[in-house]
């Protein structure tokens, strides 16, 4: 994905997302859960939805990591997804979409692709 | 390439899973299978639920799309016709040839159907297929009387269907002096005769059919004894008669009464021919039960994958409900004296007939039958197969323990277990599998046994028994075992609930920084948010350990289907005003919130959004309410009936005691929730002995009952102290509160607590009143912080701008609702929409 092809969505400031836990982002009809790993320094967005039963509860999770992968757990049935690839961790779910995040002048905007 | 082709003649139970096991195993075959009924296999074992309610579609075995999914070809209506083994083909119903490279028959059995006079007249049905039941079905609006022939096992299933058709008058007639005389003795069957009597069926023995009289249709049994029994109907259930004349047209050798011949791994006297289910005969047995049948799929489908296994005959230990009646029976059953030493236990009174037979040492259990009451079944099982050497009191099997330490015993168990016991029963995983798994160093813990042997992984039931196998493994290795949280704390609990009390730490960062690693994981988190409650007692959501909490209590609700929270005010004791009744309907309504009445004496309101959460405690804590605690690991109710104040049998004022109870330990977190109850009387209404503690009034003050559990795992709480008065009551309960706070792990309840406990009720009580470990005096103190410490968390958080600023469900338009959110309408309130994708079995 170029620059050119990505839409940055402005989410939010700096200050109103959750430190080493999720926010919940509206953009149009799609809901996008941002992480704010402070812990590691990093920030990280996926879809909002958990795959298994169709929850809008992602941003509501957990996060870790599992040996150095950062990952979030539902919380509805604690089915976990890593963070950087999407990929879910425990047992057969399909993989939740990922989104690139970035930080300028106070504000994080997540980058959406308008082919989506 | 071409692959080998596989058909399958039969479409029933053990012809399906024998294609389910072999695709699982290999994608390597064509699979053909031809069914003779018009339907796809459908549960047997079952049938007679077709009567009562259930569906074709309900019994079926598998969806419409699976055969297809898994690449299978399923011809229905269509069964084989000719065989020619020379060329390797069958011919079928539909003119077409098939070529094979494996034949397998699955064709299983028809009923047998003894040859008497008048069995053409109309009015005569088996008992076998759906077909069957359906004609069953129309025939008998039209009858007032029936009799089923044959008081085995189908039989009395067919005396059942015909009495939910509505037919009072049913008659089961034998042959054989006793009902069930395959599996179960002459006491057992006169205890079941009694049962079944009782229920209004007709039991005629000892009685041979001569002929079925009547013109055109049947209207009555003749029996050879001269007398006879009028009828409107008959259903023949004599037993089974293996479908072996396709295989004998053919030339595979079949028994002399019946049955396909086979061999250890399922094979014909023709190498690429086999026979599996009912229809095989080995050993010189027909295995009439499914699951026989399943394990010898299994075993074809393991040889033609080129994986070695055999069938070695099977258990045919059974046990069953009979129109509601426990009947079971296994291992030896029928052996008597002077070869074996019988214990029975009989209960008229309640029609409860158990039989034991152990070896003349009194070393082994060899067999049994259980009539009434078959709860024991599985632990009898497991006692004979594996030849476990039996106690000095043999009747304590059947009898229970009567000594006063019950609940002790479990923790010896699974060393006495044999290494050839099944512990994972849908993986068929044993002991020896998973001890030798942790002995040669490839696992650890649960996690690493799940992965490297599958046990675990199907309906879960196993895992304790497995941990503790891995535990018992690794210490019997020498190996110092420690119960670690996870990958980030190197420590068990308890050592971290002392060092964060040693430490004074007061939030999930600094435990982390101060004795974890990397950044901890939905595990360690919640466990250190319990910790951290337990110890200090400080409002959850503060200094960022809202993020480590679990996911009820990071918003202080819990969280339901379709992402809406619902809302739990304390009433203490179930004790509530007319004005605050009318407090909680009116925010109901005004939110539009699902109420329902709880088991715990309170009311529970679903579906309120995120955003709401702040709005509608507001209203509630005005209105003096608050906080009930239903999200957080820690005391949800204080059950209590009324009591002396109104009840003509009360001793003391329950409620007042189960109020002043709830206000102590409110708000105090634990391990798992606890749960009390305070009965004002030994009617026990408010059922107090199913608690995590209970109190029960006495003419001269309390008892005290603890380590109860409703739930999944039922068990009553044991009785703990007599007759205190209400503050050594109170004391013993800080005192038990906060052992159980201190060494429970993680997500346990007092139950299992106790049961784990070595020394079990006795060691407790030496804690608690005798103060044995010299703890009493400190915990007292720590109780005291507790308590002094609480207060209302959602008061706080409604009041503390910035954790109310959590609540809204955007964090870029948070006066926006989550629009996914859906309700339906139910009985004039709403529920939640349904899980959008169907629940996989």
């Amino acid at each position: 994905m170029t620059d050119t092809l990505t839409t940055w969505l402005e989410a939010c400031r700096v200050e109103d997302a959750v430190e080493n836990g999720g926010v919940c982002v509206k953009n149009g009809e799609e809901q996008i859960a941002l992480f704010y790993f402070t812990r590691r320094n990093e920030w990280f967005a996926t879809q909002n939805e958990c795959p298994h039963k169709k929850q809008m509860a992602l941003s509501r999770g957990m996060i870790g990591s599992a040996t150095d992968e950062p990952k979030v757990a539902c919380p509805f049935h604690k089915k976990t997804f890593s963070l950087l690839t999407g990929e879910c961790l425990t047992g057969d779910e399909c993989a939740i979409k990922t989104y690139p995040v970035k930080v300028e002048n106070g504000l994080v905007y997540i980058g959406t692709s308008p082919n989506y | 390439m071409k692959q080998p082709k596989v058909i399958v003649i039969g479409n029933g139970m053990v012809g399906y899973k024998f294609c389910e096991k072999l695709r699982a195993k290999s994608q390597a075959f064509d699979i053909l299978v031809f069914g003779e009924e018009p339907r796809r296999a459908y549960d047997r074992v079952h049938l007679s639920e077709y009567f009562s309610g259930k569906t074709a579609e309900d019994l079926s075995l598998s969806t419409e799309t699976w055969y297809e999914e898994q690449n299978i070809t399923l011809l229905l209506a269509n069964p084989v016709i000719n065989i020619d083994r020379e060329i390797k083909v069958v011919y079928a119903a539909d003119g077409m040839e098939y070529s094979y490279d494996v034949l397998v028959f699955a064709t299983g059995s028809g009923a047998f159907v003894p040859s008497i006079p008048g069995i053409e007249k109309e009015g005569v049905f088996v008992y076998r297929t759906l077909e069957d039941l359906d004609l069953i079905s129309s025939y008998a609006q039209k009858s007032a009387t029936a009799a089923v022939i044959g008081g085995g096992l189908l039989g009395l299933e067919a005396a059942k269907a015909l009495i939910d058709l509505g037919i009072e008058n049913t008659s089961i007639v034998e042959f054989a002096p006793r009902l069930m005389p395959r599996q179960i003795d002459a006491a057992g069957s006169d205890m079941l005769q009694s049962k079944l009597t009782a229920l209004g069926l007709q039991i005629h023995l000892n009685k041979n059919t001569s002929s079925i009289e009547g013109e055109g249709a049947i209207g009555a049994l003749a029996f050879s004894d001269g007398t006879s029994l009028p009828v409107d109907m008959l259903v023949i259930s004599a037993g089974i008669k293996p479908r072996d004349e396709l295989a004998k047209a053919c030339g595979i050798e079949t028994g002399p009464r019946g049955g396909i011949l086979v061999d250890q791994n399922m094979q014909t006297n023709d190498a690429s021919v086999f026979a599996i289910g009912e229809c095989a005969l080995y050993d010189g047995m027909i295995y009439g039960l499914i699951a026989p049948g399943y394990e010898m799929a299994e075993v074809l489908a393991s040889n033609l994958c080129a994986m070695s296994k055999t069938f070695t005959g099977f258990d045919m230990s059974t046990k069953l409900k009979l129109i509601g009646i426990d009947v079971a029976s296994f291992g030896d059953n029928f052996i008597s004296e002077p070869d074996c030493r019988t214990i029975i236990f009989e209960n008229k009174h309640k029609g409860i007939y158990k039989r034991i037979n152990i070896s003349n040492d009194g070393q082994y259990l060899l067999g049994g039958v259980l009539i009434g009451d078959a709860a024991d079944y599985n632990m009898l099982l497991q006692t004979a197969n594996n030849k476990m050497v039996l106690s000095e009191n043999p009747e304590e099997l059947i009898l229970g323990s009567r000594g006063e330490k019950d609940g002790a015993a479990s923790g010896t168990g699974i060393t006495a277990l044999p290494d050839a016991a099944l512990i994972c029963s849908c993986e068929g995983i044993s002991k020896g599998d998973i001890c030798a798994a942790v002995a040669d160093g490839s696992c650890e813990n649960l996690d690493d046994i799940k992965k490297c042997t599958k046990a675990g992984t199907g309906c879960g039931g196993c895992v304790p028994m497995i941990k503790d196998l891995v535990t018992y493994t690794l210490k019997s290795q020498g190996k110092y075992v420690k119960n670690v949280i996870c990958e980030h704390f190197n420590y068990s609990r308890q050592e971290l609930f002392d060092l964060i009390h040693i430490h004074q730490l007061k939030s999930y960062d600094e435990v982390l920084d101060a004795f974890g690693k990397n950044d901890g994981c939905e595990v360690c988190k919640p466990l250190v948010s319990s910790l951290l409650a337990s110890l200090w007692n400080e409002m959850i959501l503060k200094k960022g350990n809202d993020v480590a909490q679990d996911s009820n209590d990071r918003f202080l609700a819990n969280i339901q289907k379709g992402g809406s929270y619902s809302v739990v005010p304390r009433i203490p004791g179930g004790e509530i005003t007319p004005d605050k009744l009318i407090v909680i309907g009116e925010v109901a309504k005004k939110y539009n919130l699902y109420t329902k009445i709880t088991g715990g004496q309170r009311i529970d309101m679903f579906g309120a959004h995120l955003n709401d959460l702040p709005l509608i405690w507001e209203e509630l804590i005005a209105a003096g309410f608050e906080s009930g605690h239903a999200y957080g690991k820690g005391l949800r109710t204080v059950k209590s009936c009324v009591g002396s104040t109104w009840c003509r049998f009360g001793l003391h004022d329950s409620v007042s005691f189960a109020i002043r109870i709830e206000e102590r330990y409110r708000g105090i977190r634990a391990p798992h929730k606890f749960k009390s109850a305070v009965s004002g009387c030994i009617r026990e209404c408010a059922e107090a002995q199913s608690k995590d503690f209970g109190i029960i009034a006495t003419e001269k003050g309390w008892n005290l009952y603890v380590c109860g559990n409703g739930g999944s795992k039922p068990q009553h709480a044991l009785l703990f102290a007599t007759d205190l008065d209400s503050k050594t009551c109170i004391r013993y309960i800080d005192r038990f509160l906060m052992f159980y706070i201190r060494t429970a792990d993680p997500l346990t309840r007092t139950a299992t607590w106790l049961n784990k406990m070595e020394g079990g009720i006795d060691y407790l009580r030496n804690v608690i009143i005798n103060d044995s470990l010299g703890m009493a005096a400190q915990w007292e103190y720590e109780i005291e912080n507790l308590i002094s410490a609480y207060q209302c968390e959602w008061k706080e958080a409604v009041e503390n701008p910035a954790i109310r600023k959590r609540f809204s469900h955007f964090v870029n338009a948070p006066e926006e609702k989550d629009p996914t959110i859906e309700f339906v309408e139910m009985r004039g309130q709403k529920k939640t929409a349904d899980w959008t994708i169907s629940n996989q079995v």
